[in-house]
């Protein structure tokens, strides 16, 4: 089941288009990664889900139902400025931002507590914000993203300016909320990222989507069929026609092949030969290079 | 709703226990009531050194057996015989006063000489020395004249203007009530332009601080601008409120204590300055009295509840506009002052306004401005001792509430998409477009 679902959304702004048409879903359960280059109408997308404002045209479903004014307690949202109320306990901003949100007081309570528990940071409860160091200012604002309990969480920039121990921290944070069935959407222009924890992803540009589905799909996609095959001995003197040779060193060679079948045989060729295998691998695109060349193609000059 | 309550409460309660609340709540009657003390202590200061002044008196017009000049601080008066040449090595005496004799009991002139190896003698004292004697002469050519006492002072009348009106149901406001009006009147346009400013100042800093703060986004995808806005307004009011009522509780106890502690009681005070003055001191208790009884007659039922209407009605329209300005410059204190004076001309005209409606109440000036929503707040709470036709407050305070809603709207708008703009220089054009934008 889809948990939000953005169905050509449109927004216009005095004197630009920020968001054309752009359609997605987001399933339940999913780490989802929003992707595009900078000024490509991310964060007006992400304001229109969270309801800070209206789409011209087009809707937003959230579990189920049209946004209303139950939303926010079923959003969280971390925007890339991060902010707090520097002067506030940590306590009352926390109790503060779950009541906004829909929480009880018990329930409020019971939240902060866990995550106090968690982190183990007791002592940061009377604490201004302030007096805080930046590493632990954004473990606050995280939990002040998740302490309500939202069935849906958007990160906007999750990793930047993390060091990598908080950075390991949050990824860890973010599987086990998947793991509860939270949808946690990435937005981002650090592909790597994308790469290494996003199942689905949707790349806008320009304000509108150029592509959308699972990642493992859309590497499929894009992939080239070549493969890396590392190896031993003597190449047999013809290779067939359906093979190309790309790139060939000593004991390695990058070949592409007109149809995937073709691999299999090339293999089967080379094994009777007499050629030791030692290890042989298709080589799909990363997502950086499916955006660079996707993006490309729509932004010539950059 | 509940959002807008949680939003006031923090807002009221993040302040009000704030260490500079606290503060400038407490230490604000202190230092009025330690500039009261100090400067009446300066203004009673005659310098430490008492100067003994021998007083040769060859006219008789200080009298056979008393002294008619007052020993006032610093000054000691001793009446010598003998002559100035005597008493000009004496190094007990600081000063020789003498008075020569009166010749010609029709003089409007007389020099009296002071000797003193100062080189500069006060202002005040010289002034003193010289009304001293002058009621010394005048008693002695009344009793040279032969004029009788009290004759003498029925010949100085007090008139007093008392008005009446022409139909019998024409209002009409005595000559003492108009001074209390004035006086009530002026302190509470005062109250209000103090008010309007600094509240509105302490809202328009909330909003700018949220949005360097940055924590409005998350905010507003929390709770709608609009109750983030009113939240603020209506928390920060009550900020005021509590202010201004503690204020009206311990600025009169702290006073009367300062008072008693430093023996500077009130009555004293009066009764120095009425020896001086040569008042009636019958007078003066009988001008207390109206004061009083003027003051017990003004119509509190009715001025107090008007006064927070527009307390109320001009802090919620100021404030909201001062919040727009603060949403859309962020804490860039020059394009704040830019966009500012729109907002803050009206507040200071009207406060001029206020200074020329106590003093001709009546005037249509007093009238329009009364009715104009940017001006009644402050010109109107000044008006209310004066009675005004009870129409003109109905559609004032209408047209106020009506005005309220407007501004509070527009700002709401400005609002908006004022909090998550960035990085643009704000034009008043600019502000125009926003009020259409979409949400």
């Amino acid at each position: 089941m889809n948990i939000l679902e953005v169905k050509n959304v449109h927004k216009q702004y005095s004197n630009h288009k920020a968001v054309n048409g752009v359609s997605f879903a987001v399933p339940e359960g999913c780490i989802f990664g929003l992707l595009g280059p900078n000024g490509a109408g991310k964060t007006s997308l992400i304001r229109i889900i969270t309801g800070i404002t209206k789409a011209d045209q087009g809707e937003v479903n959230l579990d189920g139902g049209k946004l209303d004014a139950r939303h926010p307690s079923k959003i969280g949202y971390m925007p890339e400025e991060r902010g707090l109320y520097k002067k506030m306990k940590v306590g009352s901003q926390l109790m503060y931002l779950a009541r906004l949100r829909g929480m009880s007081k018990a329930e409020a309570s019971i939240a902060i507590d866990h995550w106090f528990n968690k982190f183990d940071i007791q002592s940061w409860r009377n604490k201004k914000v302030e007096e805080l160091s930046k590493g632990m200012q954004q473990k606050i604002q995280f939990i002040s993203t998740v302490i309500h309990n939202p069935r849906v969480i958007i990160l906007d920039e999750p990793f930047s300016g993390l060091d990598p121990i908080n950075s390991n921290l949050m990824k860890d944070e973010i599987y086990e909320l998947k793991s509860t069935g939270t949808s946690i959407i990435l937005s981002t222009h650090r592909m790597e990222q994308v790469e290494e924890i996003c199942e689905y992803m949707v790349l806008i540009n320009k304000g509108e989507n150029v592509l959308d589905g699972a990642v493992s799909e859309v590497k499929e996609r894009f992939k080239e069929h070549c493969f890396k095959i590392c190896y031993k001995g003597d190449l047999p003197k013809s290779l067939p026609p359906s093979i190309q040779i790309i790139k060939q060193k000593e004991g390695e060679m990058t070949i592409q092949v007109t149809d995937d079948r073709d691999s299999n045989s090339f293999l089967d060729q080379l094994i009777r030969a007499g050629v030791y295998i030692q290890s042989f691998e298709e080589i799909l695109p990363s997502v950086n290079e499916i955006f660079i060349r996707v993006v490309g193609e729509t932004n010539p000059v950059a | 709703m509940e959002k807008l309550w949680l939003v006031t409460k923090r807002e009221y309660i993040s302040r009000v226990l704030k260490k500079s609340f606290i503060l400038t709540t407490l230490v604000t009657p202190l230092a009025i009531a330690l500039f009261m003390i100090i400067a009446g202590f300066l203004m009673n200061y005659e310098g430490a050194e008492q100067r003994k002044v021998a007083v040769i008196d060859t006219s008789g017009i200080l009298g056979k057996d008393s002294l008619g000049l007052k020993n006032e601080k610093g000054l000691q008066f001793i009446k010598v015989d003998g002559k100035v040449d005597d008493y000009k090595r004496d190094e007990s005496y600081d000063a020789i006063l003498e008075l020569p004799p009166i010749s010609d009991l029709m003089t409007r002139d007389y020099e009296a000489n002071y000797y003193s190896s100062e080189g500069i003698l006060g202002i005040g004292v010289i002034n003193r020395i010289e009304e001293d004697i002058e009621k010394n002469i005048f008693s002695f050519k009344r009793d040279a004249f032969g004029f009788d006492k009290d004759s003498l002072r029925s010949l100085n009348t007090t008139v007093g203007l008392e008005r009446k009106g022409l139909k019998e149901d024409d209002e009409v406001v005595s000559s003492s009530a108009s001074v209390i009006a004035t006086g009530i009147g002026g302190a509470m346009g005062f109250i209000m332009y103090f008010a309007v400013f600094m509240y509105g100042m302490m809202v328009m800093k909330s909003v700018t601080e949220e949005k360097t703060n940055r924590i409005v986004e998350i905010m507003v995808s929390s709770v709608k601008p609009f109750y983030l806005l009113m939240g603020k307004i209506l928390g920060v009011g009550l900020v005021g409120l509590t202010q201004v009522a503690i204020w009206a509780i311990l600025i009169p106890v702290i006073l009367t204590i300062a008072m008693w502690m430093f023996g500077m009681d009130a009555q004293e005070i009066q009764a120095s300055q009425n020896q001086m003055a040569d008042v009636d001191t019958k007078e003066i208790e009988s001008q207390m009295l109206s004061v009083m009884t003027e003051l017990k007659k003004q119509n509190w039922l009715l001025i107090i509840p008007l006064f927070l209407i527009y307390f109320l009605g001009g802090y919620m329209m100021y404030s909201s506009l001062f919040a727009a300005v603060g949403s859309a410059t962020g804490d860039d204190l020059s394009e704040n002052q830019s966009l500012m004076w729109p907002i803050t001309l009206p507040v200071i005209i009207a406060f001029y306004i206020m200074f020329s409606v106590v003093q001709n109440p009546g005037s249509s000036l007093a009238t329009w401005s009364s009715m104009f929503p940017l001006f009644s707040p402050i010109v109107m709470p000044a008006r209310l001792a004066f009675e005004p036709p009870w129409w003109e407050i109905v559609l004032s305070v209408a047209i106020l509430i009506a005005s309220v809603i407007f501004f509070v709207w527009l700002s709401g708008r400005i609002y908006r998409v004022g909090i998550l703009m960035y990085g643009k220089k704000v034009t008043l054009k600019e502000l125009g477009k926003w009020l259409f934008y979409k949400e």
